[in-house]
């Protein structure tokens, strides 16, 4: 008997472990581990495009969706949004082969920027000048000066920003001044080389979705496949072109199907109230748990606290993302986690009531509510896992949590209360023993 | 047991409010929501005074996205909804609202759904809510499959299928009616908590039936058991656990609809609603039931 109360003295230590795990680790102004918020409680914006694959090789789609998502989540990254979230969905049979590209931009409440700046593409382009005599286009504009239509006075070649491998960003030694450093892969290393032996002396102009950047004079052929441009960047200019060039071009184009923001008070308002509702949620429970079972009931409002802290701190490592309809999972998993020790006092109760002592009323009640439990728990995590597979992320939240509570639960409720219960039997089966273990409320 | 003895009165309440229920889903049918159809929901709230309502109209009807439905919400914020729009004509909204930036606005809340996410997320819906009715059918056709005397396994399983139903649909037409009176629509989350219903009413009804199954067994004699009498036993035995797991789960939901956020309301609603009657009809439709189906074979 020293050896369960032992148990449970281990376990009421570990639980008040975990629970200050759970406090000390929201505390600060840098937590370690903090309850990470979804969108709809932290404000923010979420995104869905759909990715036309329909150029894509059949085989060939899984790895240009993962590309896809790479591509976006280094333009994400950029913007310097804290814990983005890129997610590719879809395909297959629930979808009817359409693919998605989700992005969860928290914080973030400038949907115009936002959208700009996943959509955007950088275009780097190489020109050359054009053969001599072509004539010189120019245009009046409305102050009735003449302006020359530089344009005109380049073509195309084939190097582009494709055959880009490297950007980066450096500082003219002599100026200071922010220039950005070029480096080509093999293809590209063979055309700029042949495109400066051909206009050693000429000007090869370097554009920028579509606008000159800089007009450099070339000297002598380049064969190393390196090129610096160098225009007048501010040095957050330069900084951000070089991610974005890194970043490269969508391996397949998107459009925008839907799109939401969330203002981050609206956000914290719905936070509170849910909190509001957890506790007085938690304290009419135990109310009730107390009233009718006595002192089972005070058991398993400890193995309720339990439970809690259990669920909270496993937010926070795993991290779930909590979102208003994950908090009404976790509350009404609070509900259905007591549910186990109510078949199982109500057992016991029945085993008393037929006249059998404390001793052998308790182990009888749980095996024979065991059952019952099992099934009715069975129900609730085929529903979890059905609804976390229909998901939108909004769903996926709420099966998740009830789903991790009805398991948790069945740890705390079965396993913990007994144990508790067998470790303070040394009431023994007076009168007074019986009327803590018979409840409340009823006859 | 006086829910055997006077089972028909319960029989005939439960059909009166299924009943009742089809034909307010039939007459006055659900507003769906646009996560299932598509279109824009915006939310703003003025800084200053809050422009009347018909002014702002009347701005609005000039806009190029059609028509849209203006709707005062909270103290100083309006909720528009409209088509789906684009990035333009978000602006564009955001500018007639604010009269040309007159008055000052936050934008607390805005959802664009395209048509086609719409009709994918249906499709799943729809897809789930027969996934999870047959998941459910089969799992209360494993969990009796050791009954079959003096009822067969399989009317309890169906027995339990239609519990299932009027469960579900009593909440669905009290959202009906709710929906009528203050706007409320079908939206992902409803779906939801159609589906959470079905999951956790089922459990209730199975507590009882584990009970006449546990009854059954322990009777030696099987041509001497008097079902009627056996069934109203477990009831005894049973309602009050049964009564008693229900209240703690709609203790916390009345907990979540009277103080919990704005957006989850209607769910706990919808959910109080599902598992209130999921707990009624496992003891006074299901149980009944099962005599009826009995005293019915005997005839025979």
């Amino acid at each position: 008997m020293w050896g369960k109360r032992i148990l449970a003295l281990i376990i009421l230590i570990l639980a008040a472990g975990i629970g200050f795990f759970v406090y000390k680790s929201e505390q600060g102004p840098l937590p370690t581990h903090p309850f990470r918020l979804g969108l709809d409680l932290f404000g923010g914006s979420h995104l869905v495009y759909k990715a036309d694959v329909s150029q894509v090789p059949g085989g060939e789609v899984s790895d240009s969706m993962d590309a896809l998502r790479d591509v976006i989540e280094r333009r994400v990254n950029l913007f310097g949004v804290s814990e983005p979230v890129v997610q590719v969905q879809g395909g297959g049979f629930i979808s009817q082969g359409e693919h998605q590209l989700i992005v969860d931009l928290p914080g973030v409440t400038d949907l115009e920027k936002a959208i700009e700046m996943i959509g955007q593409t950088p275009l780097l382009e190489f020109k050359v000048e054009a053969p001599a005599g072509t004539p010189q286009k120019a245009t009046v504009d409305e102050e009735g000066k003449i302006v020359l239509d530089v344009d005109s006075q380049f073509i195309s070649t084939e190097l582009t920003g494709r055959y880009l491998k490297k950007a980066s960003l450096e500082f003219d030694p002599n100026t200071r001044e922010p220039m950005i450093s070029l480096q080509f892969d093999d293809t590209g290393t063979t055309l700029f080389a042949e495109i400066t032996k051909e206009n050693v002396g000429k000007i090869v102009a370097i554009y920028l979705d579509g606008a000159p950047i800089s007009t450099p004079v070339v000297r002598e052929e380049i064969p190393s496949g390196q090129a610096i441009i160098s225009g007048s960047f501010t040095p957050t200019e330069a900084k951000q072109l070089v991610g974005r060039l890194n970043s490269g071009a969508l391996p397949v184009p998107i459009t925008l199907l839907s799109k939401q923001t969330i203002g981050a008070t609206l956000g914290g308002s719905a936070v509170a109230a849910g909190v509001k509702a957890a506790i007085i949620g938690f304290l009419l429970v135990a109310l009730f748990l107390i009233l009718r079972y006595r002192l089972p009931g005070l058991v398993a409002v400890v193995s309720l606290c339990i439970f809690i802290a259990i669920m909270l701190s496993l937010f926070k490592l795993i991290p779930v993302t909590l979102t208003a309809a994950g908090i009404a999972g976790f509350i009404i998993s609070m509900g259905i986690a007591v549910d186990a020790n109510v078949l199982i006092f109500e057992r016991v109760k029945e085993e008393l009531r037929s006249g059998k002592t404390i001793a052998d009323a308790l182990p009888a009640g749980f095996s024979r509510a065991w059952l019952a439990i099992r099934d009715s728990n069975i129900s609730s995590i085929l529903a979890s896992i059905i609804l976390f597979w229909f998901g939108t992320s909004l769903i996926k939240g709420f099966a998740l949590t009830l789903g991790m509570g009805v398991l948790v639960s069945m740890f705390s409720a079965i396993t913990i209360t007994r144990i508790f219960l067998s470790a303070i039997n040394f009431l023994g089966e007076g009168k007074a023993a019986r009327f803590l273990f018979l409840s409340g409320l009823s006859k | 047991m006086f829910i055997i003895e006077h089972k028909k009165i319960f029989l005939i309440l439960s059909a009166v409010l299924v009943t009742l229920s089809i034909f307010s889903i039939f007459i006055f049918g659900i507003k769906v929501g646009i996560d299932f159809k598509g279109g824009a929901l915006t939310e703003v709230a003025f800084l200053g005074e809050r422009p009347a309502q018909n002014e702002l109209e009347e701005g609005l009807k000039s806009s190029s996205f059609g028509p849209v439905l203006l709707q005062p919400t909270g103290e100083k914020g309006y909720l528009i909804k409209s088509r789906d729009l684009t990035e333009a004509e978000h602006a564009e909204l955001l500018k007639i609202l604010s009269s040309d930036g007159k008055n000052q606005l936050t934008e607390t809340n805005f959802n664009s759904i395209g048509p086609s996410v719409g009709r994918e997320l249906t499709r799943k819906a729809i897809i789930a809510v027969i996934l999870v009715s047959l998941t459910i059918i089969c799992f209360i056709a494993f969990a009796f499959r050791k009954v079959s005397r003096p009822v067969s396994s399989w009317k309890y399983g169906l027995i339990a299928v239609a519990t299932l139903l009027h469960d579900v649909a009593i909440p669905v037409g009290i959202f009906v009616i709710l929906s009528r009176l203050y706007g409320a629509e079908l939206d992902t989350l409803f779906v939801v908590a159609v589906l959470t219903v079905l999951g956790l009413s089922v459990s209730d009804t199975i507590v009882i039936f584990d009970r006449i199954r546990e009854n059954l067994k322990s009777q030696a004699n099987l041509a001497k058991i008097d079902f009627s009498e056996t069934v109203g036993r477990s009831l005894k035995q049973s309602f009050a656990r049964s009564i008693a797991t229900s209240l703690t789960v709609i203790l916390v939901l009345l907990s979540l609809f009277f103080f919990g956020p704005a957006s989850t309301k209607y769910f706990a609603l919808m959910l109080t609603a599902g598992m209130f009657f999921g707990t009624y009809s496992s003891i006074f439709l299901a149980s009944p039931l099962l005599v009826l189906v009995e005293e019915r074979q005997k005839k025979k």
